[in-house]
C-alpha cells in the first residue's frame, strides 16, 4: 500500500515495512509503561537502549529526543507518547516539536480550528 | 433476548483521565465538553443498562507488535487498567461477563469473524476514559463489560466496510442471546487528529460532521473510503472512527429508514490534539 511512497504528505503510515524497522525502538518504547523501566532509562539511557539492540540510527534519534526522526527510525507513535511521558512531554510538545512551531503556537492553531 | 438500548461514542483522549483525575471539569477548557455528556447521564440513568459492549483500540497496553490481532474479544472476569507510561491515576477494574462474551465470540466466528480470544486483558485509557465520562465518579461501576478491541496502530488496519459489517455481526450476536439484559454499545475514540509527523495537528470539521450525520441516516456511507483515503481525511488517528462506525453498526442498519435517532451530541475543538465528539443513537425500532 505503501510501496509506491507516501500517499498523505507529513504522514508515515505505519506499515509492515515501518513495523519491521522500528521494532526495537517500539519494543523499548512499550517497556516504558513500567515506571521502573522509566526510571532505569534515566539512571543509565547507555545500557537501557543497548539492552534493546537499538540501531545507530534509533540511538541517535533517542538521543537528540526527535520526534521525527524517531518516526523516520520505524516509530510508532503510540509508543513514542510512552517515551516522550518521561519528560512530561504531552502530545501538543510531540505536534509543536514536529511541525517546528512552539507549544503556544501550536495550541493557538489548534484553537483557532475550534472556531 | 437481550436487547440493544443504545449507542455511544465518544472520545478517549488521554488528557481526559488527566482532567478527571485533577478535577478540571468545570474548568474553562474543559466545561464544554464535559457539560455535554448530561444528557447521556440522564438516559443512562433512565435505561439502566447491565452490560456494555465497548468497542475500542488499544495503544500499546495490552497489545504489543510481537501480537497484534485486527479484532480481538475480551473474554475476562474482570479487567484490569494500568499505568501507560504517564502515571495518570488508574481506574477500579471493571467486571467482566464471559458468558456473554463467549456468545459473541461464538456467533461472530460462525459468522466468519475469526477474533482473538482474550481471558486476560488489561485496558487502556480508550475504555476507561469513556466510562469515566459516562459514568462520573460511578466506580464501582454499574455495568459489566465486553471489550471488542480493534486495530488501529498496524497497518494494514480492518476497512471500515469490514468494520461495519463486524459491528452488525456483533449485533446479531447480542440480539440471539438468551437473556432479558440490556446492553449499551460504546465506541470510542476519534474525531479527526493527527498526533504524528509534519501533519500534527491536522482537525477536519467538515468531514467530522459529515460522518457524525452518516451514523443516524446513512450509517454505512463511510465504508466506501478506503483506510488510506480515511487517514487522509481525518488524520492517522482519526482513523479511530472506525471505532465509532463498528458500534453503530451494532445498532443495525434498520429497514425503510436508518432505525435510529439521536438523542445526544457534541462536537468540540480541540481537546489536546483532537476535535472530540459524542453522539448517543438509540434504536427507534
Amino acid at each position: 500500500m505503501t510501496k509506491n511512497g507516501q500517499p498523505v504528505p507529513g504522514t508515515t503510515i505505519f506499515d509492515g515495512d515501518q513495523a519491521r524497522k522500528g521494532y526495537a525502538l517500539n519494543k523499548m518504547c512499550m517497556s516504558f509503561n513500567d515506571a521502573a523501566n522509566r526510571a532505569e532509562f534515566l539512571r543509565d539511557e547507555d545500557a537501557y537502549c543497548a539492552r534493546y539492540g537499538l540501531s545507530p540510527a534509533q540511538r541517535e534519534a533517542i538521543r537528540h529526543r526527535n520526534v521525527l526522526e524517531l518516526i523516520a527510525a520505524g516509530g510508532n507513535i503510540y509508543y513514542l507518547a510512552k517515551f516522550a511521558g518521561i519528560f512530561g512531554l504531552d502530545v501538543q510538545d510531540i505536534g509543536a516539536q514536529q511541525t517546528g512551531v512552539t507549544k503556544a503556537e501550536f495550541q493557538a492553531r489548534l484553537l483557532a480550528e475550534g472556531r | 433476548m437481550a436487547r440493544i438500548i443504545g449507542c455511544v461514542t465518544t472520545s478517549h483522549v488521554p488528557a481526559i483521565g488527566s482532567a478527571i483525575a485533577k478535577g478540571l471539569q468545570e474548568e474553562p477548557y474543559w466545561k464544554e465538553w464535559f457539560d455535554g455528556f448530561t444528557p447521556v447521564h440522564r438516559w443512562l440513568a433512565e435505561a439502566k443498562p447491565d452490560v456494555a459492549v465497548v468497542v475500542y483500540n488499544d495503544h500499546g497496553l495490552n497489545f504489543f507488535l510481537d501480537k497484534l490481532p485486527t479484532f480481538a474479544i475480551g473474554a475476562a472476569a474482570e479487567y484490569q487498567t494500568a499505568d501507560e507510561g504517564w502515571n495518570i491515576p488508574t481506574v477500579l477494574p471493571f467486571r467482566g461477563d464471559p458468558e456473554l462474551s463467549w456468545h459473541v465470540i461464538n456467533s461472530v466466528v460462525a459468522a466468519d469473524f475469526d477474533v482473538t480470544m482474550c481471558q486476560e486483558m488489561v485496558v487502556d485509557h480508550a475504555v476507561c476514559n469513556p466510562m469515566q465520562l459516562l459514568w462520573p465518579g460511578g466506580e464501582p461501576w454499574p455495568v459489566r463489560i465486553v471489550p471488542v478491541e480493534i486495530n488501529t496502530v498496524q497497518f494494514p488496519l480492518p476497512s471500515a466496510a469490514r468494520c461495519f459489517a463486524f459491528g452488525q455481526a456483533i449485533g446479531r450476536a447480542i440480539a440471539s442471546y438468551p437473556s432479558d439484559q440490556r446492553v449499551v454499545v460504546i465506541g470510542t475514540g476519534g474525531l479527526s487528529h493527527q498526533l504524528d509527523g509534519e501533519r500534527a495537528g491536522f482537525i477536519n470539521k467538515e468531514f467530522d460532521h459529515k460522518f457524525m450525520a452518516s451514523l443516524i441516516a446513512d450509517p454505512s456511507w463511510v465504508t466506501r473510503f478506503s483506510t488510506i483515503e480515511l487517514v487522509e481525511q481525518t488524520g492517522s488517528q482519526g482513523i479511530e472512527l472506525i471505532l465509532w462506525l463498528t458500534a453503530r453498526a451494532v445498532l443495525g442498519a434498520g429497514t425503510g429508514g436508518a432505525g435510529v435517532r439521536e438523542v445526544a451530541a457534541t462536537y468540540h475543538v480541540p481537546i489536546s490534539n483532537t476535535a472530540a465528539g459524542m453522539m448517543l443513537l438509540e434504536p427507534t425500532g
